[in-house]
């Protein structure tokens, strides 16, 4: 039963970091229908940021805030100079474009920090807490919590708010929501900061247990990528279900089954998922707009 | 971004291989050559080595060179590419006509370059970590770092003074912890070790705690090991703390010598054991310690010249430069043949990676007195006394 708490709990942890990571994809494909690709550098952004405003002697809420507005404002640089630009163009070249963001934020996070990992204070003190004889972080509550309240955040913010109603609209029909008066680019904008807020976020919230470097993103992005194609691409209820069943699948599947191959055993369930419900599990059918 | 790089090397390259065609017309030079992954992902080996290697070759120019030649050295950096890494050591036979080589930054450029060497019989002295670079033997080709054998007998040794035997394994799956991790095994009966369960981790994971629960919950782990290179090491010992695992002692390789693991790991890393080169500990060395002097010597040569703390990597480019200078004043002659034959009769070399004795059949010519196993207490290195 420790065992199994163990195994539950450490894939929770990695799966809400996970579910953030395709919360963002989510977001972002919703507004626009790109697959944003440079969603884990807005991840890495938010802990590299943070660790180096607080080695720089700012405390760390502080820290915490400048690195969730650096990315935001690098998400709505993207969305102006990259995405804005080939407004016209199809969403294979804006995905194309969202890598070379994603390639350029890496190499500039390597030459405006460096290339090392760096490590962040653990919130509320590194002494593990016993939950029914699994040995558990602190950390991994602030990282569940947080993800709780960012997912409800996001839900409140779509569902009970003019702009986020707006957002919906967008993602359900472009063309509609532009002639009943929404602005669509603006929304667009949006959509990037946002995501972008959410992945710096998930970089705070995590970074105290697994560490930061230049090109922790790359890996984030393929993985809430997978989490966000499991759950259904487009559906925020979905992401976090993907995300968290991902990291279940890895725990358990390193846990009860092998180590050497937990990342192939996790794929090849979704593979099967996605085999049986091509949409995911939480996917809207494609309705053909005429 | 890749292509600028290319570039960039490139036009270094022509640069160093104008330099070199003026530089060849003085009197009374000779030519080593080097090829070392100074930029790529093998950058932070390459690097230290070759401002080690441009350091101390100015030093020793300066002093009035080798056998009143001045020596004149020609780096190519490939990039971590070993495909250029050939071609680079191909211009050094060919072109540059170079009496010796150390460099060779990764095994995989070593790997390719050796039958060039081998061919045009010219001594070949590689800073790669795997033993494949000398067995089996080739007749030109030396080595200076430890190999990751050699890190895990080490470990075992000392496993074998505490008597504990039976021991839990955690490898990363990427190049260095896949293969110190098979030479572990390799070498496990050799100490009388049972391995009881042996788990791995992804270089990228970010947690292992799903493993260590396996490995906390086999009965009878005496000690793990965890053979590993990077950050996942630091992430594993976080969370054997985490699991309140202390209890079982722990042991890292050589591949996390460096004080980032410390400062990662943070309080977790107290308890730690791990086999590591000399040079790390310099300042804890005894006096009478053989190698003290030369370790305290290189940092300050390194640290001083270049601002930037020293690095085991930089001193196999160290040892690799003198045991090559020694042999070229033993020889006294230009003539490849004769100073490899001097190479192998290198004894009683005192490096910073060790004390060399080659021979015939042993091209590293170091024991397990080169690493010195080390235990992280109050957020630093110290020495384990023997028997201990």
């Amino acid at each position: 039963m420790a065992e199994f708490l163990q195994f539950l709990i450490s894939g929770l942890t990695v799966g809400a970091v996970y579910a953030l990571v395709a919360l963002g994809f989510t977001l972002v494909y919703n507004a626009s229908g790109v697959v944003n690709f440079a969603q884990g550098e807005f991840v890495m952004l938010g802990g590299m940021v943070t660790v180096f405003a607080s080695a720089a002697g700012v405390p760390l809420p502080l820290a915490a805030l400048i690195a969730i507005c650096a990315a935001v404002v690098i998400g709505l640089l993207l969305h102006r100079f990259a995405i804005e630009p080939a407004r016209g163009a199809s969403a294979v070249t804006l995905i194309i474009i969202t890598i070379g963001a994603s390639i350029l934020l890496r190499g500039l996070a390597a030459i405006v920090f460096d290339k090392q990992f760096h490590k962040l204070p653990a919130f509320t003190g590194d002494t593990p807490v016993d939950v029914l004889g699994a040995a558990v972080q602190p950390q991994s509550f602030w990282v569940l919590g947080g993800t709780a309240v960012v997912v409800l955040a996001l839900y409140v913010f779509l569902e009970h708010t003019i702009t986020g109603k707006a957002v919906l609209a967008t993602a359900a029909n472009r063309l509609a929501a532009r002639l009943v008066g929404i602005n669509t680019s603006t929304i667009m904008a949006l959509a990037f900061g946002g995501s972008a807020a959410i992945g710096a976020i998930a970089g705070i919230l995590v970074t105290p247990i697994t560490l930061t470097s230049y090109d922790v993103g790359t890996l984030l992005a393929l993985k809430g990528f997978a989490a966000a194609m499991l759950g259904g691409m487009g559906n925020p209820v979905g992401a976090v279900v993907g995300g968290l069943l991902l990291g279940l699948l890895e725990a358990f599947g390193a846990g009860y089954i092998s180590s050497t191959y937990k990342d192939a055993f996790a794929f090849v369930v979704i593979l099967i998922v996605l085999f049986a419900a091509p949409q995911g599990l939480f996917g809207r059918r494609v309705v053909e707009r005429v | 971004m890749k292509s600028k790089t290319a570039l960039k090397s490139l036009l270094v390259a022509g640069v160093m291989a104008f330099g070199v065609s003026q530089g060849a017309l003085a009197q009374g030079t000779v030519k080593i050559g080097s090829v070392l992954s100074v930029t790529g992902p093998s950058s932070f080996l390459g690097e230290p080595e070759d401002k080690t290697l441009r350091l101390y070759v100015d030093k020793i120019n300066a002093a009035g060179g080798v056998a009143g030649k001045k020596i004149e050295l020609v780096i190519y950096d490939d990039g971590g590419d070993a495909n250029k890494a050939r071609t680079f050591a191909t211009r050094l036979i060919e072109d540059d006509e170079v009496i010796a080589m150390v460099g060779g930054t990764t095994t995989g450029s070593t790997m390719a370059m050796i039958p060039v060497f081998e061919e045009a019989k010219v001594p070949f002295i590689s800073l790669a970590g795997a033993i494949e670079v000398i067995d089996p033997l080739r007749k030109f080709v030396f080595k200076t770092p430890h190999t990751d054998k050699m890190a895990c007998e080490k470990i075992f040794e000392d496993l074998k003074k505490r008597n504990l035997t039976k021991i839990g394994m955690i490898s990363g799956t990427d190049g260095f912890g896949a293969s110190m991790r098979a030479q572990c095994v390799k070498v496990a009966p050799n100490y009388g070790m049972e391995i009881l369960i042996d788990e791995n981790y992804g270089p990228r994971d970010s947690d292992m705690t799903a493993q260590l629960t396996k490995i906390k919950n086999t009965a009878g782990v005496q000690a793990v090991v965890n053979p590993g290179f990077g950050q996942g090491p630091a992430i594993v010992t976080r969370n054997y703390a985490q699991l309140g695992m202390t209890g079982i002692p722990f042991y890292q390789s050589h591949g996390v010598a460096s004080k980032s693991f410390i400062d990662l790991a943070g309080a977790a890393a107290e308890g730690v054991r791990l086999p590591a080169a000399a040079l790390l500990v310099g300042d804890k060395l005894p006096e009478s310690d053989p190698q003290k002097k030369v370790v305290t010597e290189y940092k300050q040569a390194y640290e001083g010249a270049t601002k930037q703390p020293v690095s085991t990597f930089g001193g196999h480019a160290y040892d690799g430069l003198f045991i090559l200078v020694e042999a070229m004043k033993r020889a006294n002659s230009t003539d490849p043949q004769k100073i490899r034959d001097e190479i192998e009769k290198t004894k009683g070399f005192v490096g910073t990676g060790g004390i060399v004795n080659m021979s015939a059949t042993d091209h590293l010519g170091l024991d397990l007195s080169a690493f010195r196993m080390l235990e992280i207490k109050g957020g630093d290195w110290n020495l384990v006394a023997a028997g201990s």
